[in-house]
């Protein structure tokens, strides 16, 4: 035990000396979030909007003013739909509306007044949302319309207005999405790089020979190697949390129990993968490339984070299945967004907690050869 | 009766056909210096390894401070001192802390520590350093304190393994001064080198070629067995029988 204690000490030492990568790890949690949260925003925030209202009646004034009051729209352009092209080009607008000509008249008489929205998809997500968010407030109108005035283009005709309820996040802010996966990304790259880097310094520098002929266990060795970065994860989980919560108004809907659970299971898939790259390679820069590149990559362009795994083609669906982060990102947003009980996500910690043990087997499989 | 430290009975390490270790034998005494000499890639290097418990021999017997070294790996690796070729202190830690760190692996109690420390540091003459990083200290003399590290917790016998590696000779006259002091204390010091001024220094010393030990006695009387004027032409002759030598 007092070999063990001095092991740690000294793991500390040696992360606390080197006071530029204390810094990164503590302060990247911080930096992700905020980046993520405010800059990388899918959200349809202050979107300018230029209206073509040749009718200029009161149906389209009411209209106008509809969008206009939601926070995400203002409407500050009155134009021709000429202008409205230029307009987009010179970026000024994110979404053009075209009223048809002599709009209230028809929409009593013939039932068929028209109204099109355009918007850039250069950016197809952004377009995406905004176009449905616009048509869902000129749903409702309709919708109100109808209750209003008990008037009906066709007596007949039953009308169904489908109504858009977003769920748990309803504002469809983009934090929600990008706290999960940010939660991952972190804790991945900080258990595993990080302790894959410690372990193989020893091996580079040599030290792991002088280490290994002491009599204290490799076993010791590795989970003292692991401890400094399993408690920089858990501070980096709470100030996660708290960013997300205070900061990112994205609240904690399920089990704060529950989702940290699941975190210990996924910091442990982490530092075992750590450990599994460390007996891989010898030098520290091969270490570097390997959690870089096949770690940091695959986290945040197949584990859902950015993307829908759903919408991937089937081979990258399945590589994404073999991601931990991606299940550990499916779960937290099941928990931390939906409020999902443990039920939900037994799947997830199955395939989480069968990484796990796979993982350590195969590392100290590799590490007892190299011993 | 002088007790020894080392003993081998036919000690073997195979690696599917390739014997790097072939059966060797081997006794080496209390407060010895012992010179375990070979080119690269004799086996050196995987008897050393044997020696200190890191890997189980094929066949035949080794004791190292009294413990079996294929069954008492844990017992063995208490009673040794171990200083590598490649520099084995943390550069990012102060001269103290290094030896805090490994007094504390050996289970050296923190008073001992304590005490100890100052009068090893005095003895180096690192005092003045005691709080200055590893990494801001001189070749030589961090050599001298990775050596006074791995006796720090007396052991039974010190593996040193090319241990002077890239210094100059005056640096490693002073080192060998501290190796004899050591040897005097009564630790036993194993220590494998490349310099064959360096083996005269030596109480006596091995000679492996091929994964066998051809020749093992004190200098002067291999010397003299060879015909030789020093411990280098000693080596030629002996190295040049060898087939799997790559220093040609």
């Amino acid at each position: 035990m007092k070999s063990f204690l001095s092991f740690i000490q000294k793991e500390f030492y040696h992360i606390f000396r080197d006071t530029r990568t204390v810094l990164i790890l503590i302060g990247m949690p911080v930096v992700q979030i905020i980046l993520f949260g405010f800059a990388v925003s899918a959200e349809v925030k202050n979107t300018k909007v230029a209206v073509f209202d040749p009718s200029n009646d009161i149906s389209t004034r009411r209209i106008i003013e509809q969008i206009n009051a939601v926070e995400y729209f203002s409407v500050e352009y009155f134009l021709t739909p000429n202008e409205i092209h230029e307009a987009f080009k010179k970026e000024k607008i994110g979404l053009g509306i075209v009223f048809s000509e002599n709009f209230n008249g028809n929409l009593f008489h013939t039932g068929e007044a028209s109204i099109q929205l355009l918007a850039d998809a250069t950016d197809p997500n952004y377009a995406t949302s905004i176009i449905n968010y616009a048509s869902s407030i000129i749903a409702l109108h309709k919708q109100s319309l109808m209750i209003e005035n008990s008037v009906s283009p066709d007596k007949n005709a039953k009308i169904i207005v489908p109504q858009m309820r977003i769920l748990y996040n309803p504002s469809m802010k983009s934090a929600y999405n990008f706290v999960p996966g940010v939660m991952g990304l972190i804790l991945m790259l900080i258990c595993a790089m990080m302790t894959s880097i410690a372990i193989v310094r020893e091996k580079e520098m040599g030290t792991m020979e002088v280490l290994l002929v002491s009599p204290i266990k490799p076993l010791y060795i590795i989970i003292a190697k692991m401890t400094p970065y399993f408690m920089i994860s858990c501070i980096n989980m709470v100030t996660i949390l708290l960013l997300s919560v205070f900061v990112l108004n994205v609240p904690v809907a399920g089990s704060l129990m529950l989702l940290n659970c699941l975190s210990l299971l996924f910091i442990l898939v982490a530092l075992s993968l750590g450990l599994l790259i460390s007996t891989l390679v010898n030098t520290q820069a091969a270490a570097i490339l390997i959690s870089g590149m096949g770690l940091m990559m695959p986290i945040m362009l197949l584990s859902g984070m950015m993307f829908p795994v759903e919408n991937m083609p089937d081979i990258l669906q399945w590589f994404s299945g073999i991601i931990p982060a991606r299940w550990y990102i499916a779960a937290v947003k099941k928990v931390m967004i939906q409020g999902a009980p443990i039920e939900y996500v037994i799947k997830e910690i199955v395939i989480l907690a069968s990484m796990a043990v796979l993982i350590i087997a195969l590392s100290l499989k590799k590490s007892k050869i190299r011993l | 009766m002088i007790s020894k430290v080392i003993e081998t009975r036919n000690l073997t390490k195979r690696f599917g056909d390739f014997t790097a270790v072939d059966n060797i034998n081997l006794d080496v005494f209390k407060g010895e210096i012992f010179g375990f000499l070979g080119a690269n890639g004799a086996g050196k290097t995987t008897a050393m390894r044997m020696l200190c418990g890191l890997s189980k021999p094929t066949s035949g017997q080794g004791f190292v401070a009294g413990f079996d070294i294929a069954r008492q790996q844990e017992d063995v690796k208490k009673h040794i001192g171990y200083m590598s070729q490649k520099f084995s202190l943390y550069e990012d830690l102060k001269v103290w802390e290094n030896i805090r760190l490994f007094a504390g692996i050996y289970r050296t109690k923190n008073h001992e520590i304590a005490a100890k420390t100052d009068s090893v540091l005095a003895k180096i003459g690192l005092s003045s350093e005691r709080n200055a990083l590893v990494k801001k200290i001189p070749l030589g003399w961090k050599q001298k304190l990775a050596f006074s590290v791995a006796v720090f917790h007396n052991p039974a016998i010190v593996f040193l393994d090319e241990p002077t590696g890239g210094v100059d000779p005056v640096t490693r006259r002073r080192f060998w001064e501290l190796i004899y002091e050591a040897a005097a204390d009564g630790i036993t010091v194993f220590v494998t080198t490349h310099y064959m001024d360096e083996a005269e220094y030596c109480n006596r010393v091995s000679i492996m070629v091929d994964g066998k030990i051809e020749a093992i006695d004190t200098p002067q009387h291999l010397r003299r067995q060879f015909n030789a004027n020093n411990m280098d032409e000693v080596f030629r002759k002996l190295a040049r029988k060898a087939e799997r030598n790559d220093n040609g």
